[in-house]
């Protein structure tokens, strides 16, 4: 019994970390809907800035409250500069663009950290106060912990009255209802949206501070509170203080106890909770239907064929890859395989997310599931190349089907959540399941036929398979099914008024984009002769996000041009250093520079340069 | 004309006596050795890694360098992703044209590179990834690695846990094939030398996500006599501070890897434990002519204290040094047979190239925590060569197929 009460607390304890990191989330999700991938680094500037504060401060409770306030308030400085520099100008760009950015930002930070603070772990010297522990019930508790419980709620409370008590609050409010009809009423929103961004970020900042006494500030902080930083935001509902806190106390307390009983469920414990949350409960614990901000409810236009000016170039880009083993090395030959793979990878994710409008977090895990069936299929049954290809995108379309029959009946962030817990349930099944898949040091070995074994013939089945792949998606996208998509992404209600049916729309694209991910995935999988666990994590998806959003999600062009610049601007930058610094700027530059991608702005160009000539 | 120790320091003197002479040495194209590390993934460690190879390839040239040519490395990073490795792997091979492969932190970044090197017939030397597959399981001709492994790290502490007499053991390791080995293979030991030995409790903190105190509280609810500890870097300073807390690791004997290796204990401070037995590198008490003689040449070159990774990138450039002057050429098929048996000086010694698994015998030295002024440090230590660390050659033979 008691320790169950000493297990509670400690469970109480660590609600109250999740909860400060989610705290800043949910509120800068709220009122700006910018889904902030840079948290996790805010964070982890707040805990070496706070490392900076107090190593030189004295090491009474006075300072130490003082150093950690200081800290948050660099933070917070931090974040507005953010704002001003950057989101500020792109949150009239097509939803979803703000992560990008901030995925951006990411990557700066990493290296500025590295290069401020050094590659060593800092920990701080911790004072007897900091070190004590209370007797419970004849066990010792830590006093430090005992603090943290106490400030959680502490912090909620001062929101709570923040948000409800004052002029200010209660303008974030109107604004996260309808920050349009705020704007009308003559309240400067970009004044309201920084101050917003920067408490957000102190709070990350205050979370990252405090998290320091407990352990030491590394530069894998970042990435490593992110996903279950948004796991609570999700799971309490978006934009929901209350249900950020209510989730916080679910997650802090089931992995108390989840990991005492079952000592392997580390890796899956925050995703199955939220996979069931959110199959139970769409929205979350607390939250609400999103409520859309004008302007966004306006059907986009639809996606025309291209022009012939455009097929033209189209055909020629085409021609020169499949004539590119006669003048590429064989390094820009494997380059261009994996850019053959990221376009089929990207455009399946389109399908999705274009015509569809169901943005995913954890595309790469059809991708992985791909990879894994050609692996199963050489090594398990023996079998060539043409089994695994033909298998892989079974295997991935079947498992989709699965997942899909509860992901498309959701909508927005929480779809995108939704994909983002089956995609690591599955990373951790490959992980975990040893036997099976050979854990973290994958499968080996999965080299291709014979026949295909030289670079330049993998590379032209590569680019049969995949630019293939890539234009009978896009077949699909002109057909009738394509159009009736849209109208379900545009207006579910009226398209269903016309009889099509949405949920089995949606689950066909879903299952079309898992095939086709899969395939990718079965023929990266030859080209590298090896498969991990890696190619279902979160990076990945990640990188998928990033190709799409890179060349522009509401053009056909968009994944192919994405696919083939990032694939080529990253495989260029990691031969030098810095290189994350590079890739980090250059993305941000491109964001600010083409909102609506690569495609996107290069067609805007021709339109008005045509319009102008005509 | 194989490199000594003494050739490496007499050169090394020599550089600094009169940097003119050598420079007209070795006309001839330099031997390319290409190297990928996670150097943006994992810096704590990669980093001093790197600065312990440059000042080795700096040593090796100063004396002359291999078969009368220069060393070159041309280094990547992999990000911590295989599949990057394996791409950069590739344009090493193609593109630079290099003659032999190296580097490796993560285990699955090692199989990746290995598996390149069986596929293309090139040799690959891993420094640093520990899993026990490298060599064994998915061991083959072009794949050597310098490191003790997961295996050997736990052999070489088994006698000193075996001593603390204790009946009920838990184990803490992070929740992948690393400290999934460790725990495999220290029941194991543990088992065969210690009849009626109990593990009544494990905990699986995912990798850099510990929760450590509801980590420390399931493992005193087990009741130990004693702890087996696999978890290292950002994840071991919270076990530890929560651990010293909550008085987990009082009256109990803790067996921790890894533990006393400079980049992880500096971060534990006066937080150190006390007492616990673990394998590392007591950096500020090693006498010995080649320890000092290295910590020495790099206080100098980079003016702080060298790191394990330093110690490791060293060696791999002295093993790969040696073992291409043993082979008489870099002709793949000469080295993957030439490298065996071939001996090469290393900041703890002495070690070689093992014939029958193509194993390192660089050894770690195992020791106790303790704490002075301030600072965690190693005390009691003795050096546990890894040639002594090894399960029989019958053994061998079964774990590794080829």
């Amino acid at each position: 019994m008691d320790l169950i009460f000493l297990q509670l607390l400690t469970g109480l304890a660590g609600a109250s970390t999740l909860f400060l990191v989610a705290a800043g989330l949910t509120v800068i999700f709220g009122v700006t809907r910018v889904v902030n991938f840079s948290h996790g680094s805010l964070y982890m500037l707040g805990a070496f800035i706070a490392w900076s504060l107090l190593s030189r401060l004295p090491r009474e409770p006075d300072y130490f409250v003082l150093g950690v306030l200081g800290a948050a308030v660099a933070t917070a400085v931090i974040g507005a500069v953010l704002e001003v520099v950057l989101l500020r100008r792109i949150y009239r760009a097509p939803e979803l663009l703000q992560l990008l950015a901030t995925f951006g930002v990411v990557l700066v930070v990493q290296d500025v950290a590295l290069w401020v603070w050094g590659p060593v772990d800092l920990s701080l010297p911790r004072p007897r106060w900091l070190r004590g522990a209370v007797e419970i019930a004849g066990l010792r508790f830590p006093f430090y912990d005992l603090v943290l419980i106490v400030v959680g709620p502490a912090v909620l409370g001062g929101l709570l009255l923040l948000f409800h008590r004052t002029r200010w609050g209660l303008l974030v409010r109107a604004a996260t209802q309808d920050r349009d009809m705020v704007a009308a009423l003559g309240v400067d929103q970009r004044v309201l949206f920084t101050s917003v961004f920067a408490l957000g970020a102190g709070l990350a900042g205050l979370g990252g501070a405090l998290a320091l006494p407990q352990g030491s500030a590394n530069l894998n902080m970042d990435l490593s509170v992110i996903a279950e930083a948004f796991v609570v935001v999700v799971v309490g509902g978006m934009g929901s203080l209350g249900g950020a806190f209510l989730a916080a106390l679910l997650i802090g307390v089931l992995q108390a106890f989840g990991i005492a009983l079952v000592p392997k469920i580390t890796l899956v414990l925050v995703f199955l909770v939220m996979a069931a949350v959110l199959v139970v409960r769409p929205h979350g614990l607390l939250g609400k239907p999103q409520a859309m901000a004008r302007g966004e409810v306006e059907a986009l236009a639809p996606i025309r064929p291209a022009g012939p000016a455009l097929q033209v170039l189209g055909l020629v880009a085409l021609l020169a890859a499949i004539l590119a083993p006669f003048v590429a090395g064989p390094y820009l030959l494997s380059v261009l395989t994996e850019a053959a793979v990221a376009v089929l990878f990207a455009a399946s994710l389109h399908v999705m997310m274009g015509p569809g409008g169901m943005a995913s977090f954890g595309h790469a895990a059809w991708f992985g599931v791909g990879a894994y069936a050609a692996a199963f299929a050489a090594k398990g049954l023996g079998a060539g190349m043409a089994v695994g290809l033909l298998l892989a995108p079974f295997a991935a379309g079947a498992l989709a089907l699965l997942v899909g029959a509860f992901v498309v009946r959701m909508s927005g962030v929480y779809l995108a959540m939704l994909t983002l817990a089956f995609a690591q349930i599955a990373w951790a099944v490959a992980f975990q399941w040893v036997e099976v898949t050979g854990g973290d040091n994958g499968v080996l070995g999965v080299w291709p036929d014979g026949w295909a074994a030289d670079k330049p013939t993998m590379y032209w089945l590569a680019l049969l398979l995949c630019v293939g792949g890539a234009l009978v998606l896009r077949r699909a996208l002109f057909a009738p099914f394509g159009f009736a998509l849209r109208a379900t992404r545009d207006s579910a209600l009226r398209a269903e008024a016309i009889g099509l049916d949405a949920h089995r729309l949606r689950l066909a694209a879903f299952v079309l984009a898992g095939a086709g991910a899969g395939l990718s995935g079965a023929v990266f999988a030859y080209a590298k002769g090896s498969v991990f666990p890696t190619y279902m994590a979160i990076p990945h998806s990640v990188d998928a996000l990033v190709t799409v959003l890179l060349g522009g999600v509401q053009t056909m062009a968009g994944p192919v041009v994405g696919a083939v610049t990032f694939t080529v601007l990253q495989s260029w930058l990691l031969m030098g250093d810095f290189w994350r610094i590079k890739l980090g700027l250059l993305i941000i530059a491109l964001v600010l520079a083409f909102p609506t991608g690569i495609a996107g702005a290069a067609s805007a160009v021709w339109d008005r340069w045509r319009g102008r000539a005509a | 004309m194989p490199v000594s120790r003494r050739t490496l320091l007499a050169a090394g003197a020599a550089t600094v006596a009169a940097p003119g002479l050598l420079r007209a040495q070795s006309t001839s194209a330099p031997i390319r050795i290409g190297e990928i590390n996670s150097y943006t993934a994992i810096p704590a460690f990669t980093l001093p890694y790197r600065m312990g190879w440059q000042l080795a390839v700096e040593q090796v040239n100063a004396a002359g360098g291999v078969l009368g040519r220069k060393l070159e490395v041309i280094s990547h990073d992999d990000a911590g992703k295989p599949q990057d490795a394996v791409r950069l792997a590739g344009a090493l091979l193609d593109e630079t044209k290099v003659d032999v492969l190296a580097g490796g932190f993560l285990s699955n970044v090692g199989l990746a590179m290995s598996d390149v090197a069986k596929q293309r017939k090139r040799l690959f030397v891993a420094s640093e990834p520990l899993t026990d597959a490298l060599v064994w399981e998915q061991g083959h001709r072009y794949c050597y690695r310098l490191r003790p492994s997961t295996y050997m790290q736990v052999a070489m502490m088994v006698d000193d846990a075996v001593k603390l007499g204790a009946k009920r053991w838990v184990t803490v390791s992070p929740n992948y094939e690393y400290g999934q080995s460790l725990v495999k293979w220290f029941k194991l030991l543990m088992q065969q030398r210690q009849p009626g030995i109990e593990f009544v409790a494990e905990q699986w903190p995912a990798l850099g996500r510990i929760d450590a105190g509801a980590t420390v509280a399931a493992l005193a609810q087990a009741r130990p006599d004693a702890i087996f500890n696999g978890t290292f870097g950002p994840d071991l300073t919270n076990f530890v501070r929560q651990g010293n807390t909550r008085g987990l690791f009082e009256k109990r004997g803790v067996v921790s890897v890894l533990t006393g290796e400079p980049e992880y204990l500096e971060p534990l401070g006066d937080e150190t434990p006390e007492g616990w037995i673990v394998t590392g590198w007591p950096v500020e008490s090693v006498t010995d002519a080649s320890n000092a003689g290295f910590i020495a040449a790099y206080r100098a070159k980079f003016g702080e204290m060298p790191k394990m990774g330093s110690v490791v990138g060293h060696a791999t450039i002295t093993a790969i040094a040696a073992g291409i002057a043993k082979s008489g050429s870099v002709d793949t098929e000469a080295m993957a047979d030439g490298f065996k048996g071939a001996k090469f000086p290393t900041p703890f010694g002495e070690a070689y190239w093992r014939a029958q698994d193509n194993q390192g015998t660089l050894g770690t030295y195992v020791g106790r925590t303790a704490v002075k002024g301030g600072k965690g440090v190693m005390v009691d230590w003795r050096y546990a060569d890894g040639a002594s660390a090894m399960p029989t050659d019958e053994e061998v033979r079964k774990l590794r197929p080829v």
